[in-house]
């Protein structure tokens, strides 16, 4: 049986790992420094983290080749999937980003502007390295999710379901829900979305946005029906080692890899 | 021991080179097959889709080296679609021939209560004692991301995973062919300790023949 997954995130800006108070602040210089990303990784992945996630949040060509390069230390030290995704627009941005030692990509508002990239980069590349990466927003009216572009700013008016359908036909391997409401806030994932966005595909989900805890972790793993859930803060602030959440969840009786 | 990575420009060869050095196996990663032709050793890698795998290894000229150094029962690690490739066939890719050196094919996940592609991290069983897990605890997790498994029965030792209500061969060994569906270059401690292992039967295998 597979067992459920739990990701530490590192948002990267100009090689450094930093993390945002909430969705699109980054860019307004609103970071805090949390160090070097491959001592981090290496520290998550002795902790028994099951993959860990690089998010380029830096807009600029000098960020993306240290990005590159920051993937090359890292698989070099870590023997453990490694997720890139930030800026990614093009086969060319997969190639790259795969060759410098990235397991899987993810794409997000590039795919919403180009979505034959997804098609392309897994005939390319297989499904497995493709990695959807979907920001939503509930509706006001509470009849589903919207999908935002542009780091959570620009509200594309597609729905939800709809898109991760799409990108599941176009030869995506995952999916990875952000939930713009609960990015940042550590008041819990959006279950209900992650329940809609698991039901709809067959391919893995992973759910992002809003861990405060090692319950809501178990909440969106079992209850909202995710493979694997994604935390940035309550690691990076150390409330919570990966191990600790893990053994946790354990006890809550959720299948996981412990070592 | 001379051994070769090959590299045949499918996926990421970076990862699974770091492993074999920290496992100890002093490889050299090269797309050249005439280097592959004098190795002791070789490990073939892949991952993607079967049809563009099996044409980027055919028309990279390995073809004819690595059929040469399994007739001579000479060490081998296939990994991933390194394994597949090893099949007569994929559903993958109909009318696409694999090196039909396992009898046997390569099949989809059919069970729709599990996620396609298996992504993550799953439990292998051994069987006959493969000396590939040698002091590896029965139900270790090993890092998968597969769509396809390889299904064909023989009487050698091996590893076996259950995905959903599928359960598949996840190591295989025949003679000095080892293989695995997983990535012992993503599944940290355990896939280290089985590409160490790889080195241990391999150079037991060179020792054994140079007396």
């Amino acid at each position: 049986m597979l067992a459920k997954r739990i990701i530490p995130c590192l948002d990267v800006h100009n090689g450094r790992v930093t993390r945002g108070v909430q969705f699109g602040k980054a860019e307004l210089g609103e970071l805090r420094d949390m160090g070097d990303p491959v001592k981090l990784a290496m520290i998550y992945d002795a902790q028994g983290a099951d993959e860990l996630v690089f998010y380029d949040i830096t807009a600029t060509s000098e960020g993306r080749s240290l990005m590159l390069e920051l993937a090359t230390r890292t698989a070099e030290q870590c023997f453990m999937p490694l997720t890139i995704g930030g800026g990614v627009k093009t086969l060319e941005d997969f190639r790259k980003l795969l060759l410098a030692g990235a397991d899987k990509v993810s794409i997000n508002s590039g795919a919403l502007a180009k979505p034959e990239v997804i098609g392309q980069a897994a005939d390319h590349f297989g499904s497995q390295a493709v990695v959807l990466s979907v920001d939503a927003k509930r509706r006001a009216d509470n009849s589903g999710w919207d999908v935002y572009a542009a780091g959570g700013r620009k509200n594309t008016g597609q729905d939800l379901i709809a898109w991760v359908v799409k990108g599941q036909e176009l030869g995506a391997g995952e999916i990875v829900l952000n939930s713009i409401d609960g990015d940042g806030t550590n008041a819990g994932y959006d279950i209900e979305a992650n329940r809609a966005v698991a039901r709809a595909v067959d391919i893995p989900l992973v759910a992002s946005g809003g861990a405060g805890n090692p319950e809501h972790m178990r909440s969106v793993l079992v209850e909202g029906e995710a493979d694997a859930a994604l935390a940035a803060g309550i690691f990076h602030r150390g409330e919570y080692t990966v191990r600790q959440v893990k053994e946790e969840l354990a006890k809550a009786g959720v299948h996981l890899r412990l070592l | 021991m001379k051994t070769v990575l090959i590299d045949y420009g499918a996926g990421n060869l970076h990862s699974v080179y770091k492993a074999l050095l920290k496992a100890g196996l002093e490889a050299k990663r090269s797309a050249d097959p005439a280097l592959a032709a004098a190795a002791d050793v070789l490990v073939l890698p892949g991952q993607g889709h079967f049809r563009q795998v099996m044409e980027a290894f055919l028309s990279s000229g390995f073809e004819p080296v690595v059929r040469r150094h399994l007739a001579r029962g000479k060490p081998f690690l296939g990994i991933c679609v390194g394994l597949q490739l090893l099949m007569q066939s994929s559903e993958e890719a109909p009318g696409v021939p694999g090196l039909g050196i396992l009898d046997g094919i390569v099949k989809r996940f059919a069970d729709p209560s599990v996620s396609v592609p298996q992504m993550g991290w799953n439990q292998f069983f051994s069987y006959g004692n493969p000396p590939l897990l040698k002091g590896i605890p029965d139900g270790s997790f090993a890092y998968f991301a597969n769509s396809y498994y390889v299904d064909f029965s023989d009487s050698n030792p091996g590893a076996i995973t259950h995905y959903g209500k599928t359960s598949f061969k996840s190591v295989v060994s025949q003679g000095h062919l080892h293989a695995t569906q997983f990535h012992p270059e993503k599944s940290q401690a355990v896939g280290l300790k089985i590409l160490a292992n790889f080195k241990d039967i391999a150079q037991h295998v060179l020792n054994a023949s140079v007396l």
